[in-house]
């Protein structure tokens, strides 16, 4: 497996054979992440945090991934607390970076960042987030959630459901599935469908690709159903927003005639998508799910950092 | 016996033949050689709809003392990728080709994205590859965006 020194940019960047690899690391690391044993495989090692834009959930879970392995962080958690509010370029604040550390894990408001810093670090680059583009690990710890679930990736039939067009979450997903050759149901307000780029890269892929108009048809023989947060900033009238959120609201009446196996994801936080009410059923998978970006993380930071696996 | 054969603009002693242009795209490729650039003695002709056997109608584009950078070839390879260009030394075709365009083209193009990184004064060239070749669709290798309008993001 070649992902020692690589850079982790975007999904596409791997091959469905090192994807399974960081899944397959990912599951032998969940105990480690629970604390139930220890491994020091990454003592010594030093990794930069460089949150340009913020974020609390994969931040904390990139610092929680690397100081279970033993490795330390150094943190720019907020950019008004570091040069970049002096006007430091990011080239500047990435090459400065790559001197201090082993590795750099990159947030960054614009899309291509990651990709760009890629080019200038001597040290690998693990994109978690750049814009409206690509987050890796959030792909990858969506498909170690369905994969523990299911046991499988292959043959599923999932549900993306709400804002597929502005979701960076679903695009890179949705390449994901159709790797694997799930069956992708989408369904969305009519303003808000997967963009037609999107659509042409999963058609040349192959991939089983429907729209579903019915939510409970949808749900009725789905085997994980993924819903994205409807941002009110996309529409230009409030009452038209407060009709379609409610018309994809996910609760317990939604889910009565889904199948007893049915997984309910969501990237997190959530915005009233799905009712608390679903917490505390059998398909709610989301707060496993953002457990989960731990062990995949720490997998991704071990096979970057060593090249271990096991 | 065959019609003679009509020449509709006058051959030129050195420079750069730009044939079998699009139909109405000669502008275009006027803008990406760089008229304004050009040594002041030189002649630029330009042929709009013309004939053609192979196209119906196409532009020919003919300008003196004046050979074609690769990053104008992968430009005109953009907007025109019907065109060849033939290299005209001493009256004679020295060199004739068609564009080829690139898998990478770096330095032709901006990205689009108000977003990218690239528009946002990063450092180096816009990179994009090649999405699809008929028609062109080009990606930002940085945002990963498609683009088929290149005409208004020439560099």
């Amino acid at each position: 497996m070649a992902l020692k020194g690589r850079d982790i940019i975007s999904i596409k960047d791997l091959s469905r054979e090192e994807i399974e690899e960081v899944l397959k690391v990912a599951h032998r690391m969940i105990p480690i992440a629970e604390g139930k044993k220890i491994d020091r495989r990454l003592d010594g090692i030093i990794l930069a945090l460089a949150f340009l834009e913020p974020s609390t959930r994969t931040r904390l879970s990139f610092e929680t991934a690397a100081q279970r392995l033993g490795g330390r962080c150094i943190t720019i958690a907020d950019p008004a607390t570091s040069s970049v509010v002096k006007g430091e370029t990011l080239s500047d604040t990435i090459r400065m970076l790559s001197g201090y550390a082993d590795a750099l894990v990159l947030r960054h408001p614009n899309e291509g960042a990651a990709r760009l810093a890629g080019q200038i670090s001597d040290k690998p680059v693990i994109n978690a987030g750049d814009g409206a583009g690509q987050h890796p690990t959030q792909t990858l710890l969506d498909l170690a959630t369905i994969q523990e679930a299911h046991g499988t990736l292959n043959g599923l039939r999932v549900v993306l459901l709400g804002d597929l067009k502005y979701g960076r979450t679903v695009h890179s997903l949705a390449h994901a599935l159709a790797l694997f050759g799930a069956e992708i149901v989408l369904i969305s307000p009519p303003s808000l469908k997967l963009p037609d780029e999107v659509t042409e890269h999963l058609d040349q892929m192959g991939a089983r690709v429907r729209e579903e108009e019915q939510l409970h048809r949808a749900v009725r023989d789905a085997d994980v159903l993924y819903v994205t947060r409807i941002q009110k900033e996309r529409f230009g009238d409030e009452t038209e927003y407060a009709k379609v959120a409610g018309s994809y609201r996910i609760d317990n009446a939604v889910l009565s005639g889904a199948k007893p196996r049915l997984i309910v994801m969501h990237p997190l936080p959530r915005l009233g998508e799905i009712a608390p009410e679903v917490d505390g059923s059998p398909h709610a998978a989301y707060f496993r799910q953002a457990f989960l970006g731990v062990p995949v993380r720490m997998a991704l930071l071990s096979l970057v950092l060593t090249g271990k696996g096991t | 016996m065959a019609a003679p054969r009509e020449l509709k603009i006058t051959p030129i002693k050195n420079g750069t033949v730009i044939d079998h242009i699009g139909n109405g795209l000669s502008l275009e490729v006027l803008r990406i050689i760089g008229v304004q650039e050009l040594d002041k003695d030189s002649t630029v002709s330009v042929a709009l709809h013309v004939r053609s056997q192979k196209m119906g109608w196409k532009d020919i584009v003919k300008v003196e003392n004046m050979e074609l950078s690769p990053r104008k070839v992968n430009a005109i390879a953009l907007i025109a990728p019907t065109a060849t260009i033939s290299i005209i030394r001493d009256y004679k075709v020295r060199e004739k080709r068609p564009v080829d365009l690139p898998e990478h083209i770096v330095g032709v193009a901006r990205c689009p994205t108000p977003n990218c990184i690239t528009t946002r004064g990063a450092p180096g060239e816009s990179e994009l590859e090649v999405a699809r070749r008929r028609p062109v669709v080009l990606r930002c290798i940085y945002c990963e965006r498609q683009m088929d309008d290149f005409l208004a993001h020439l560099i």
